[in-house]
């Protein structure tokens, strides 16, 4: 980690904020789920169930007695030496480093792995595991496109109670109600630490570096819903104490990197050459849903409730009311951003077919806004810190 | 399909009229005070269109149509130019284009804005996005069909009953509000009945590639087949008049012993059954075609002849159950199936027509097909011990297209059967 622009040498708060990015970056670097395998030796042998992006209803996994844990790429991180043989050239670069860590044996931990409709690539990649994998449970998670309660609610309840049957299957504990309400609260609590997070990056983003909270939000992918409360309490504690101050930065919002993680550096990358990234929608899964979920009545329901009524607009989801880009331009003013980055990964089919209509809300709602495309393992950046860079002079400029 | 067609028998002959016929409804839809509704050729629900007098429209089918008239690469441009990213679908970018270029429509007649967006979101994501495009550039309004993905292999009672609940709550008053017309289940039902008969002899023209010689291309050839019930015509009686007469000029042939007509006319003799996975490309379709033809590689079975349904493992559109079959319609296309169910019917098509390998074509911007082929691939080659082979190109972006590259590729693949043959691998 880079020292802190005007950290205090020596300064209590600033060692024990540094002491917890460090945990949260070995998290990140932890390529073989290393800290799985720990959790499970010291969890009598529990299991754990991966998810790859964009959504996965983590509540039900540890509802089960199990560790959900995000599969989100292998990053810059994985060298691909057989995912590649597994895909045609053009593609995006997450399923080949999936399926590199699940060939490779990292993914070995997982007793079994959810995908959810996020795009036809990681559709099919739940069929190339139940082929590749036999022994591992699969459950392809078809997100309801129809938000009406008794059709896509009806439709949604079911996948999940068939997840709660399946994971009982596969050892895990019954999701009874009980258990599902202590798990809801768990993630409302979690959630509601994210958001703070994301508040207190808006209201003072040099307090809150975009590098610092993406490692701490990522943690949540790995770490049990309970540690990651802590880890949150404690990195929002230190940042309220922090004595940092501001810099001439242009405030922006990203977006395009809610599945294919963008490379740690391309965050360092953007703050360097000028630019507080003040909203984003890196693993949204974290903020999936808007608000609590109801712990009242029947929790499968509230749920189900939960997911149709306040989902995030993103581009897996048929949106179907109001425009689109009508929420960026929203999220753009909440963040009082002046500029809109659009960073998606090469070939993502959702991100990139819905951007010319979001661009054209920014557009039309006079917000400035650039381009680029990146894969989760690019290692070069000049070119967009050129760009980002020329972007925030511009903003600040006007 | 038959604009460019190659083959003047009666049978394409009719489809060609047919074509015109339904183009020219389009053309002065707006003036007849007839409605358009957009939709898309997996899970298509043309009966129920028929039901309320409603004029179907496929952008599929117009932007392969594009990519066979060579218009494609300009539209692809056109949509580029104007912020569509060169890495995706380009389908969806042949018809933005085109849809700015004045929409002219195959036969050189203008299509009619769309009344409605009936989205079918049946084994492609990329429909989603597509008609989220649509809706902006025509501002007409929308109706989701939400159609699961078959990941385990099979149709549940819980997949099916959601999808008749969209089709009951959602589509057919969408329809209704549209058409100005109640829903008329006999009507229903009568098309489906159509649709049956019309499937049966489909299914008789495609197995008659088990025969040899066969006496079609099960791919290229049969592209031209499935246009029809693809696309606006199933469950007419114009669909179930071609189909009939398609089976008879089929089975004349079979009877005489011929192999397939291609655009050069008969086939030589047949050395090479293959069977071929994924969409042809249509701005080359004719030279990709020849390279096999003159190869005397015949193919006899194809999955892309399954994407606008599976018909060859009995499903038929049945009137006794009219909503119920056409959500198993939808459920049972061919890309809303998981990789093993793709693989198995592969497999099966390999042993069934006794095939001598298969190819896969991946297509640059189909993810909905061409993620996991590979491994599909692999798991053929596996269970069957024939030579599997690969290619790229695109659907309509001529970009993708590198001729000498592919010719090579088909080349070497064929020498390999030869070579297994002398092995004793391969018959
Ligand atoms: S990066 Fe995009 S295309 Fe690739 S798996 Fe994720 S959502 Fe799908
Ligand atoms: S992605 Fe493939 S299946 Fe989907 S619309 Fe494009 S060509 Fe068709």
């Amino acid at each position: 980690m880079e020292t802190p622009v005007n950290a205090a040498a020596g300064d209590p708060t600033e060692s024990l904020r540094t002491a917890l990015v460090e945990r949260a970056d070995a998290l990140y670097r932890d390529v073989d789920f290393n800290c799985i395998r720990e959790w499970k030796l010291q969890n009598g042998g529990a299991k754990a169930v991966g998810f790859l992006p964009i959504y996965a209803p983590r509540e039900i996994i540890h509802a089960a007695g199990m560790l959900p844990v995000g599969v989100l790429g292998g990053g810059d991180a994985v060298e691909i030496v057989k995912g590649d043989a597994c895909f045609q050239s053009y593609i995006c670069h997450l399923p080949r480093s999936v399926v590199e860590l699940g060939l490779n044996g990292a993914l070995d931990c997982l007793d079994g792995m959810i995908f959810p409709s996020t795009c036809d690539v990681i559709r099919n990649l739940s069929g190339m595991w139940q082929i590749l994998f036999p022994n591992c449970y699969v459950k392809y998670l078809d997100m309801p496109q129809n938000y009406q309660n008794h059709i896509g609610g009806e439709f949604f309840e079911r996948e999940l109670s068939l997840l709660i049957d399946d994971l009982e299957k596969l050892g895990g504990e019954r999701a009874t109600p009980q258990r599902l309400r202590h798990s809801i609260a768990l993630y409302n609590e979690n959630r509601r630490l994210v958001e703070e997070l994301y508040k207190l990056r808006i209201h003072a983003p040099w307090t809150v570096p975009s590098s610092e909270l993406y490692l701490i939000v990522r943690a949540g992918m790995l770490l049990p819903v309970e540690e990651h409360n802590k880890l949150c309490k404690q990195y929002i504690d230190a940042v309220r104490a922090s004595a940092r101050r501001p810099m001439d930065m242009a405030r922006v919002v990203l977006r395009g990197c809610f599945c294919e993680q963008p490379p740690l550096d391309l965050i360092k990358t953007l703050e360097r050459s000028g630019c507080y990234i003040v909203d984003d929608d890196w693993m949204i899964v974290s903020r999936w849903i808007d608000g609590d979920v109801s712990t009242e009545g029947d929790p499968l329901a509230n749920l189900v409730q939960a997911f149709l009524q306040r989902s995030p607009a993103c581009p897996s989801l048929y949106l179907q009311k109001g425009k689109k880009g009508d929420a960026l331009v929203e999220a753009t003013r909440d963040a009082r951003a002046e500029g809109v980055i659009f960073s998606a990964p090469s070939f993502c089919d959702p991100a990139l077919l819905d951007q010319p209509m979001t661009l054209a809300a920014v557009k039309n709602a006079q917000i400035p806004c650039t381009s680029f495309l990146f894969a989760e393992n690019t290692g070069q950046f000049q070119t967009i810190r050129e760009q980002a860079g020329t972007f925030a002079d511009a903003i600040k400029l006007s | 399909m038959t604009i460019a067609t190659p083959l003047k028998d009666a049978s394409q002959e009719r489809q060609k009229a047919m074509i015109a016929e339904h183009f020219h409804k389009l053309a002065v839809a707006h003036e007849t005070g007839r409605k358009a509704v957009y939709t898309f050729v997996p899970g298509n629900l043309t009966e129920l269109l028929l039901t309320f007098d409603l004029l179907p429209v496929l952008p599929e089918i117009n932007a392969l149509q594009s990519g066979m008239r060579q218009k494609s690469g300009d539209y692809v441009q056109k949509a580029e130019k104007m912020g569509h990213s060169e890495d995706v679908c380009a389908y969806v970018k042949c018809d933005i284009g085109m849809l700015h270029s004045g929409n002219i429509g195959p036969t050189g007649e203008r299509l009619p804005s769309p009344d409605l967006l009936l989205l079918s979101y049946t084994g492609c994501f990329t429909f989603l996005k597509w008609f989220e495009l649509l809706k902006e550039e025509y501002k007409a309004p929308v109706a989701m069909l939400h159609v699961p993905y078959q990941s385990e292999g099979r149709i549940t009672p819980t997949m099916r009953d959601y999808v008749v609940k969209q089709l009951k709550e959602v589509i057919i008053p969408a329809l209704e509000r549209i058409s100005g017309k109640k829903y008329d289940e006999e009507k229903l039902r009568h098309h489906l009945a159509l649709s049956a008969k019309a499937e049966d002899d489909l299914v008789h023209v495609l197995e008659t590639a088990k025969r040899r010689p066969s006496p079609i291309d099960a791919y290229f050839g049969a592209v031209y087949y499935v246009g029809p019930i693809f696309s606006s015509f199933r469950g007419t009686t114009d669909a179930v008049e071609y189909y009939q007469l398609l089976r008879a000029e089929i089975d004349e042939r079979v009877a005489r012993g011929e192999g397939p007509v291609t655009p050069d006319g008969a086939m030589g003799p047949e050395r090479y059954r293959l069977v071929v996975e994924g969409p042809p490309n249509w701005t080359s379709f004719r030279e990709l075609w020849k390279m096999f033809y003159l190869e005397g590689a015949v193919v006899v079975a194809s999955t892309y002849t399954k994407v606008g349904g599976v018909y060859d493992d009995g499903f038929r559109h049945d009137p006794s159950r009219p909503l119920e079959s056409l959500a198993d319609y939808c459920l049972g296309c061919y890309t809303n199936r998981n990789l093993r169910a793709r693989s198995d019917m592969l497999i099966k098509y390999v042993k069934d027509y006794d095939a001598d390998g298969f190819l896969v074509h991946s297509i640059k911007s189909c993810d909905s097909f061409s993620a996991g082929q590979l491994l599909i691939l692999n798991q053929v080659e596996k269970a069957t011990g024939r030579p599997g082979g690969f290619f790229e190109s695109d659907l309509v972006d001529p970009r993708y297209f590198s001729a000498a590259n592919i010719k090579n590729r088909v080349e070497s693949y064929l020498q390999m059967i030869e070579q297994r043959r002398a092995a004793g691998a391969v018959r």
